[in-house]
């Protein structure tokens, strides 16, 4: 059988930027615009069924990819019915850094794009409930985010230190 | 004549002292400690309050989860900004007289943790009585650190007291 990113590949053609397997991780690099559809096709075909998302996080590469792919959300996929393994990336434009929410997909990744958001500003459009999960709501900006100042505090008692 | 000779003088019959040394003897020997834990420190603690070291034999046995009914806060694991304003009330609804000990090195300093989330030592926000850094404390360094409160307890004078509230208010009221 083909391997899991030549099958996404052939069904999806051209929401698929790239795929690759370095050191055996599947890995397809999606167009945001199409994530959700391909990502809902993993979870329900029989052949994929990847019914556990056990990781969404974001990458900031400012500064080493230009401004329209600044961001990445990566998705790990887990299929408890197969034993197989997928990574999916979508990359997110710096002036516009959104994507559809997964949460209509796998119910657990609320929290996991709440703190996307929260650290990286990553905006989850069709998201129940997109608010700051780890920072306090009086915190300015995303302390992941590269440009972030590296010594900047925001205490909320106290002196700044 | 020397406190011991007029002791000695009267049968030893009768004990003479100082009114804030004998208030300082009964207190340092009977620390009611509210244990504010947040971290992996706390497994230290653990350690510490358990029978194999037991901080019973120093008389600070008994954890208090009320602060009401606490006079030392064990502040024991990193705490962050977000935290900063519950530490605070914790201290300003704790009776007085009261202490603070400060566990661990993210609580003497922040710790290895320089960054937007942590606080760079509890004394930026709160009085701190005594500092054990070490990541985590041995239980030897804990003892040490109650052993030296111990001290600065029986020395210290009731016109100490009260110390009021912590320094800061939050910037914003929830």
């Amino acid at each position: 059988m083909a391997e899991l990113r030549e099958q996404v590949k052939r069904k999806f053609g051209d929401a698929v930027l790239s795929t690759h397997a370095d050191f055996g991780d599947q890995t397809v690099l999606l167009r945001k615009e199409s994530a959700l559809e391909v990502m809902r096709w993993l979870r329900d075909d029989p052949s994929m069924l990847f019914n556990f998302m056990m990781d969404l996080t974001a990458v900031d590469y400012l500064g080493k990819k230009p401004g329209d792919q600044r961001f990445e959300v990566v998705y790990h996929l887990y299929s408890l019915k197969h034993n197989h393994r997928i990574r999916v990336k979508a990359p997110v434009a710096e002036d516009d850094p959104t994507i559809d929410s997964v949460v209509s997909i796998w119910k657990g990744a609320d929290w996991f794009e709440r703190e996307a958001w929260d650290l990286y500003g990553i905006i989850f459009k069709g998201h129940p409930n997109l608010k700051r999960i780890l920072l306090y709501e009086e915190f300015v900006g995303h302390p992941l985010r590269k440009e972030y100042p590296i010594r900047k505090r925001q205490p909320l008692i106290g002196p700044e230190n | 004549m020397e406190e011991l000779d007029i002791e000695a003088a009267l049968g030893d019959s009768v004990i003479l002292t100082q009114v804030d040394r004998i208030i300082g003897w009964g207190r340092k020997y009977s620390f009611f400690l509210y244990p504010f834990i947040t971290a992996c420190c706390g497994m230290e603690f653990m350690s510490v309050a358990g029978p194999r070291y037991d901080l019973d034999r120093f008389g600070a046995a008994l954890p208090r989860f009320s602060p009401r009914q606490a006079d030392l806060l064990f502040v024991v694991g990193t705490i962050s900004h977000k935290q900063a304003p519950i530490l605070t009330k914790v201290y300003n609804q704790m009776a007085e007289p009261k202490w603070v000990f400060a566990f661990g090195a993210c609580v003497c300093s922040g710790g290895m943790y320089n960054n937007y989330s942590t606080v760079q030592g509890i004394d930026t926000i709160l009085p701190v009585d005594v500092y054990v850094p070490g990541c985590p404390p041995r239980p030897e360094m804990v003892f040490d650190g109650l052993i030296k409160l111990q001290e600065l307890v029986q020395n210290e004078r009731s016109s100490k007291w009260p110390r009021g509230k912590a320094p800061y208010e939050p910037r914003v009221k929830r």
